[in-house]
């Protein structure tokens, strides 16, 4: 009899690699949580802004009735603040300056003209609906494509075009083009869309005597950076200002800026001397405040017979809205589409242009996933053509081109430094996951309602945890460095560990304590992770491109490491013997015979025993601060490969979601229930990109809809369940092998959903070009399918301001 | 936004609302939940708000040799639950049972729905292939009003100050009657894109299609009912001339798919 093969590991218990349930859960599953609208103070006022009405205008006049007028602020009450300016140091970029209240000129629906102060909301908005306004309206630009156009209307006057910036990336196309067998081109189009967690911008601020000091609470990814854009804006140092995040309801990067609402509050506190607070609410985040994805391109791409990817050219639009938000800049998209469009592929040339307009947009930020949503959709999207039009399975085509594993380390052709992963094992997976061979058979069966069957597939990669290097060369407002942390054992032999990231959502209480559990065997239980304090914690660029596992991270294993060389050093001398005769084990320093002193008697040791040190001891105590980068700082790269079914209705043109696999490969997991968390998460928003959400802009550039009746989020019914096949190729450069992990799930449901309508619609000719894949969108492909002899894209240029 | 400062009032007595609600700067609020977010959003600014919530006789119900009358503040959920008696042969409470989300179901009231005119409502575009009515009371005296002629257009109702729904009228269902419905709906839960109904009587033979959620008053097919999607499409294209082609093609469709999937009752 011969032995079977055990080829599943059991999870470990502790540490690294543990099914550990979340420890901030307990408060939040029992409503326990502080989020910001929680936070109450004596004489608290709130705020409410009167918001412009129109996209474009000169602002005449604005004046209160006489009874309001101690409440109301405008402009010139701002006297010493400075706009918000996010400049970067790509050439030939054009820097906006965002005023905190408009003065001369409005750019957006919903810029802040003026702020009124009650001792509710309500009554704070009363005030708002009773100023008048004189406001100029200007032709509005509504659409990049027409921003771009030589007569459009100029969003900044003195910039004599509507381009913040662009970027190129050159190849020699035509020598490659003139050998291939196929060239396909195509025109698609992602919408405007609103990023929408749960909990909405929020903050409360309050001038604190004693210390002299502005407190800052605000519901934010990142608190030390919004420390540093408030003193840009105010004219404060840092001393002068403390900012908290308290729990925060989610954020995905629409908590990654700088608010003109947070610098107003904050001048109104200090200005009024009492606490302030505005909560944003579900209109204000929808008509008002930043968007996201909304990206248009122009495709070219050469194969040859068997369809393998040969060469790619792209023209990239991206609508970057009126002003460059703080910190990431106007430009970090449209750069980004640029550098990444190449993907998980390996092929001989490439060429883009990727543009960033400006329009009277709200600005655009970095949604989950950023430009990858966008540029995966391009590409996977142009791959299906391919395979369509060499007649070979989609999966297949891929397998021609992806990143072969035994090329890794590899640099692409946009020298993107791929650090390990095996992409076409991902793929096959996934094929096999979703028994490919099992839909072709049904699909060529048929469906007895008449609806039709489509299978879809994407592949991706998404380069996460990216540092200085790269960040140097796009010379935004914040480039991160070395992430640090701050281990400190209590006297009792628990563990603190102080970082600057910020915790929204991703469970980071739990995974950082796995990290010190794991290097120091201390229960995860008796770990306590304090972040959202720029007066308790290091400084820090803060939670955005999946940064946090492997930065922070790694400041944390490396902090708890020095913290237990340290350990080791008074352990050994209560044990009295020489430290190479003592190891660190569970919680204790143990000889080799069995004797043992725990941490809780080194930590009372350290603190209230220190006549019984040694000699010569680290004065610096039980408490280490440790900085970290990568063996590389150019990105881990995790990867994965999305399978979807679809069915849809050619009557009504409705798509439903009948199987969604995922093959995921975020190298070592340090929880890999958070990381399925993760991938649930990222995949249900990126159904919102595919299938629902959409805002769309009539030709005045007024935003279309302001409750979640008119703007569509998937809910429960529509996300189905998704299926999770990991792999784990540890990352040769970080600490533990793991990689960031947090948006992949958002990237790949907009090109695999699509691909699958697509699929489903080939008898018919008929193809989508643009998401969200709405009802309309397929109706009108199929019956453009019908009018046209051959099938043909729908055109996806100018944005018409209708919405389906 | 919050909703700006108004008087709240809720009577215990049918006579008193007239006494609140004469005048134009006056809103009925049953289950809240059409005009609880409009209020929160300034798109509608009463200065007093009558609560009839807690007015018994519009919470009760009669059943009668011919129908029932329901109180117009029972809510979409004590209809879906079975809470009342069922004289439409499961028609009602499945109708009531697809309207949003089950929150909104256990405040939001047929009375309310129906007052609201929403073009997209399931109560409107159902009772009006069934022959509902509403029972409409001044304060002094009643009147009964088709649903199909109670509504007049997106959010317009025949309704006149003063005036409050206090019951809806539902005829007995016989059986061999035949139903269909089908809503278009982009998400689980949301207001319909395309509403059709159809409806043929056990005994009489007599039908009635509706075509509802046209952003205008539902279209009503009834003496000149015929299986033929181009006489529809003609109606259609009379009774609501702002639709686009598309648009006109679902609503067809989704009439077509009723009638498809309709059972007999």
């Amino acid at each position: 009899m011969t032995s079977p093969l055990l080829s599943a590991a059991v999870p470990p218990m502790h540490g690294v690699g543990a099914h550990a349930t979340r420890k901030e859960d307990d408060r939040y599953m029992r409503g326990r949580g502080e989020f910001i609208a929680d936070i109450k103070m004596a004489n608290m006022q709130e705020v409410a802004f009167l918001r412009s009405p129109v996209a474009h205008g000169r602002v005449n006049s604005i004046t209160p009735p006489e009874a309001s007028k101690a409440n109301v602020f405008v402009a010139a009450d701002l006297v010493g603040v400075k706009p918000i300016r996010a400049v970067s140091a790509l050439p030939g970029f054009k820097a906006s300056d965002q005023p905190i209240l408009a003065a001369d000129k409005v750019r957006i629906v919903g810029e802040l003209l003026a702020a009124c102060v009650a001792p509710d909301r309500a009554r704070a908005e009363d005030i708002a609906a009773d100023i008048a306004t004189d406001i100029e309206p200007l032709p509005a630009v509504h659409d990049m494509l027409q921003a771009l156009q030589a007569d459009a209307p100029l969003v900044h006057d003195e910039w004599g075009d509507n381009v913040f910036q662009q970027t190129f990336v050159d190849g020699d196309i035509e020598s490659i083009a003139a050998g291939a067998a196929v060239c396909v081109e195509r025109e698609y189009r992602t919408s405007r869309q609103c990023m929408s967690p749960m909990e909405g911008r929020g903050v409360v601020a309050v001038w604190d005597r004693r210390l002299e000091q502005l407190q800052v609470y605000t519901s934010t990814q990142m608190p030390h950076i919004v420390r540093t854009g408030l003193c840009e804006s105010l004219g404060l140092t840092h001393e002068q200002i403390r900012v908290v995040a308290p729990d925060v309801g989610g954020g995905f990067g629409y908590k990654g800026i700088l608010l003109p609402e947070e610098v107003c509050v904050c001048w109104l506190a200090m200005h009024l001397d009492r606490p302030m607070r505005w909560i944003e609410d579900r209109r204000e985040q929808l008509a008002a405040n930043a968007n996201c994805r909304e990206h248009h391109y122009r495709v070219k791409a050469w194969a040859d017979a068997r369809g393998k990817l040969l060469a790619f050219e792209a023209d990239a639009t991206v609508d970057a809205g009126a002003y460059s938000a703080y910190p990431f800049s106007a430009c970090l998209e449209a750069a980004q589409v640029a550098s990444i469009l190449p993907g998980p592929y390996d092929f001989l040339a490439y060429r883009c242009r990727a543009i960033s307009a400006a329009t009277n947009k709200a600005p655009i930020l970095p949604y989950r996933g950023v430009a990858r949503t966008g540029v995966c959709f391009a590409m996977e999207l142009t791959l299906d053509a391919i395979a369509r039009a060499v007649g070979r399975e989609p999966s297949d085509v891929r397998l021609e081109a992806l990143i072969p594993p035994e090329a890794m380390p590899f640099d692409n052709i946009t020298h993107k430094h791929f650090d390990s992963g095996d992409y076409p094992q991902a793929m096959r997976r996934a094929m096999a996951a979703i028994d490919l061979p099992a839909v072709r058979r049904r699909q060529a069966e048929g469906e007895a309602d008449g609806r039709l069957i489509g299978l879809g597939c994407a592949i991706f990669c998404e380069q996460s945890a990216h540092g200085t290097s790269v960040y140097a060369g796009w010379g935004i407002p914040m480039v991160p460095g070395h992430e640090q942390a701050v281990v400190r054992m209590t006297p009792d032999g628990a563990l603190e560990i102080r970082v600057g990231i910020q915790s929204h959502g991703q469970g980071l209480e739990t995974t950082l304590a796995q990290v010190g559990e794991q290097v120091l065997g201390i229960d995860i239980s008796r770990i306590r992770v304090v972040h959202g304090d720029t007066a308790l914690t290091p400084y820090s660029t803060g939670t955005w491109g999946s940064r946090c596992m492997v930065m922070s991270g790694g400041a944390v294993a490396q902090a708890c490491r020095e913290l237990q060389d340290r350990l080791i050093d008074i352990g050994a001398h209560l044990l009295e013997v020489p430290i190479e005769a003592v190891t660190a084990g569970r919680g204790q320093i143990a000889t080799e015979d069995g004797r043992s002193v725990s941490y809780d008697e080194i930590g009372r040791v350290w603190y209230l025993r220190p006549q019984a040190l040694p000699a010569g001891v680290n004065a610096a105590g039980l408490e280490v601060t440790a900085g970290y980068k990568a063996g590389r700082d150019s990105g881990t790269f995790s990867y994965a490969a999305h399978a979807v079914v679809v069915a849809v209705d050619p009557e009504f043109g409705s798509t439903e979601i009948l199987d969604y696999a995922v093959v995921e490969d975020g190298g070592v997991l340090i929880n890999p229930m958070i990381v399925d968390g993760q991938v649930y998460g990222g995949v249900a928003q990126g159904i919102g990109t595919a299938l629902y959400e959409e805002m769309a802009f009539d030709r005045n550039a007024q935003p279309q809809a302001s409750t979640l009746a008119d703007y569509l989020l998937p809910g429960a019914t529509e996300v189905p369940g998704v299926r999770i096949d990991h792999m784990e190729t540890p990352s040769p450069y970080t600490a533990f092998g793991q990689k960031g992990v947090g948006e992949s799930g958002a990237i790949g449901p907009p090109a695999a959903i699509v691909n699958a309508i697509n699929d489903a619609l080939s008898p018919l000719g008929a193809e989508v070009c643009q998401v969200p894949a709405t009802p309309r969108r397929v109706l009108e492909a199929i019956a453009a399918a019908r009018a046209a002899d051959a099938p043909q894209p729908v055109d996806v240029g100018i944005a018409t301001g209708a919405s389906a | 936004m919050k909703a700006c400062a108004f008087d709240y009032r809720r009577p215990t007595q049918l006579g008193e609302v007239r006494e609140w609600s004469a005048s134009d700067d006056v809103r009925l609020i049953a289950g809240g939940q059409s005009l609880g977010p409009m209020l929160n959003l300034r798109l509608a600014q009463p200065e007093t708000l009558v609560d009839i919530s807690a007015l018994s006789p519009l919470r009760g119900f009669d059943e009668q040799a011919d129908g029932l009358m329901i109180g117009s503040a029972i809510t979409h959920a004590e209809i879906e639950d079975g809470l009342l008696p069922d004289v439409t042969r499961g028609i009602l409470p499945r109708i009531a049972r697809g309207i949003a989300y089950r929150a909104v179901r256990s405040r939001g009231t047929i009375g309310g729905s129906i007052a609201h005119g929403d073009p997209a409502a399931d109560w409107i575009a159902s009772l009006a292939a069934l022959g509902g009515e509403v029972v409409l009371y001044d304060g002094r005296r009643y009147r009964r009003l088709r649903i199909a002629d109670f509504v007049l257009g997106a959010f317009q109702t025949a309704i006149t100050p003063g005036e409050l729904i206090t019951a809806v009228w539902v005829p007995r269902v016989p059986a061999a009657s035949r139903f269909g419905y089908f809503k278009l709906c982009r998400k689980a839960g949301e207001l319909a894109h395309a509403i059709g109904v159809t409806w043929r009587h056990g005994e009489s033979g007599e039908a009635r299609y509706v075509i509802a959620a046209t952003q205008g008053r539902p279209i009503v097919l009834e003496h000149d009912v015929a299986d033929d999607r181009d006489h529809w499409m003609a109606s259609l294209e009379r009774q609501a001339p702002g639709l686009d082609a598309l648009e006109r093609q679902l609503h067809i469709d989704a009439l077509e798919r009723a009638l498809t999937k309709s059972e007999t009752l």
